[in-house]
């Protein structure tokens, strides 16, 4: 089971309040979980990959295990502390503005 | 008794107020979307409580929402709370927030890049909806205009948009380019007499018109003059802010460009300005009495460089000649220390008896009139940047 933290709007989105909890079949990877959690949640579509041509948001960033996984290829499978479910894979929002 | 609903969009979260038809008290709710710039709320004339709204962020990109019972409660259309995920083969749910342009062989392939701010071609990208226009007689059928501009459609209550791509593809498309809020399509307008017409205006390129129920477009800006850019009276490139029309007569449009305020009599074959004796013509709304065509308001601004109204005035001006002779509406409204902005989509009117006239502000407030601009009084005065407003006169 993948942990996943959402951030607050997309929690408000989703309408889930804390983690969610995700099956996904085979090799877990940024693109697999992702999908997954569109799956379980068909109104996140397009809210953390464009919707054309799936590439992360420009404001969004995924982390695990205090490191950034954002520029890494969404195939590249996720550390097995996430794997084993004893860390939580992180979708960020980035804090910009001001 | 009769009513009045208020649909406002902000920088963060939408708001619906709601009176009854002396329209003295309002009851307030809200925010909706908390977090979430709303660009857009329409309710369809043809089933009132049937409501869209354009959700958009700059980290989670475009929601598409709708509401059934007037505002109460929403959900994405084809993803309704609780209602299982799609089975293997079913449509995809989420298709409600997805914007995808044209690109088939038949279609979409010309329609490949406009002009950007450096002169250079560049790809049309989908950002965000501006506008969303439900038909006049099905609600199911409902059109959006989108940044970068284009025209998209849904038939089946918003799950899945299609564009228009012969708007983008009637040949100017490539000399478009972005103004300074980017390059969007913020106006459409239904012709209530005739179904196959339908306008829209863009920023920077103009205004457009179909007769074929939007299958084809051609521009309509001849009479208009932009001294701001290489050709000031060129086919396109002019920087449309907001066209308007009564449903009596809908030969005759009211437009409020970057500079000037203009009318046609032909549908946008010829224009004419009509700016008169405005202290200036600069400004973003315009709009049309709901009883009386020849009855038009707009907020001028002082300059597209300084957006507030005029010497800390705010005013918005009446002419009850169509154009060319205004008067000031200052009762009830701020006239001094007012730097506000009213931006092009926050003006509306119902239909009562008299004509009330709405409109927000980037301060946060909602301007009402219940006798037609003469006298003026908050109905919220602190919500975030008002970005639209929309008006539904209730049975």
């Amino acid at each position: 089971m993948i942990r996943v933290v959402l951030p607050p709007h997309l929690r408000g989105l989703a309408r889930v309040s804390g983690e969610v909890q995700l099956e996904v079949a085979g090799q877990p990877t940024v693109r697999s979980v992702v999908d997954a959690l569109e799956a379980q949640f068909p109104m996140l579509h397009g809210t953390i990959r464009d919707h054309v041509t799936q590439q992360r948001r420009p404001f969004l960033r995924f982390f695990a295990c205090e490191e950034d996984l954002s520029h890494e290829s969404p195939d590249t499978p996720l550390p097995d502390a996430v794997v084993s479910g004893k860390e939580p894979l992180l979708i960020v929002g980035a804090i910009a503005g001001g | 008794m009769s009513g009045v609903r208020v649909l406002v969009g902000t920088r963060k979260g939408a708001f619906v107020l709601t009176s009854d038809g002396k329209r003295a008290k309002w009851d307030v709710n809200g925010p909706h979307f908390a977090g979430w710039e709303l660009y857009h709320i329409k309710g369809s004339p043809a089933d009132p409580n049937r409501l869209y709204a354009s959700q958009t962020s700059g980290w989670f990109g475009q929601v598409i929402q709708r509401s059934e019972d007037g505002g109460k409660t929403w959900h994405q259309p084809g993803t309704p709370p609780g209602e299982p995920a799609p089975g293997p083969g079913a449509m995809p749910k989420g298709d409600s927030n997805k914007f995808a342009y044209d690109t088939s062989e038949k279609t979409g392939k010309p329609l490949t890049t406009h002009q950007f701010y450096d002169g250079k071609q560049h790809p049309w990208e989908f950002k965000r909806v501006w506008h969303l226009e439900p038909s006049l007689t099905d609600p199911d059928i409902v059109y959006a205009g989108v940044e970068d501009a284009a025209l998209f459609r849904s038939t089946d209550g918003g799950k899945s948009w299609h564009e228009l791509a012969g708007l983008r593809g009637h040949g100017t498309g490539p000399m478009w380019q972005p103004g300074a809020g980017g390059m969007c399509l913020h106006t459409i307008v239904l012709d209530p007499g005739n179904p196959q017409r339908i306008f829209v205006a863009i920023s920077a390129a103009g205004a457009f018109r179909s007769d074929d129920a939007g299958k084809t477009w051609r521009p309509i800006n001849r009479g208009l003059k932009s001294q701001y850019i290489p050709n000031p009276e060129a086919e396109v490139g002019h920087c449309v802010h907001r066209i308007a029309l009564h449903p009596s007569r809908p030969n005759a449009l009211f437009m409020q460009k970057h500079w000037d305020v203009m009318r046609t009599d032909n549908a946008g074959d010829s224009w004419t300005e009509v700016s008169g004796n405005l202290p200036t013509d600069f400004g973003f709304v315009i709009d049309v009495h709901a009883h009386e065509p020849e009855t038009v308001y707009v907020v001028p601004i002082k300059s597209d460089g300084e957006h507030f109204p005029l010497d800390g005035k705010l005013r918005v001006y009446r002419s009850r000649t169509g154009g060319n002779e205004w008067e000031a509406l200052t009762k009830g409204l701020p006239q001094n220390d007012c730097y506000v902005n009213v931006l092009r989509d926050a003006m509306a009117v119902d239909s009562l008896d008299k004509c009330g006239i709405y409109f927000g502000t980037t301060g946060g407030q909602v301007y009402a009139s219940a006798d037609a601009g003469d006298n003026w009084a908050p109905i919220v005065r602190d919500l975030p940047a008002v970005l639209s407003v929309e008006v539904q006169t209730l049975p």
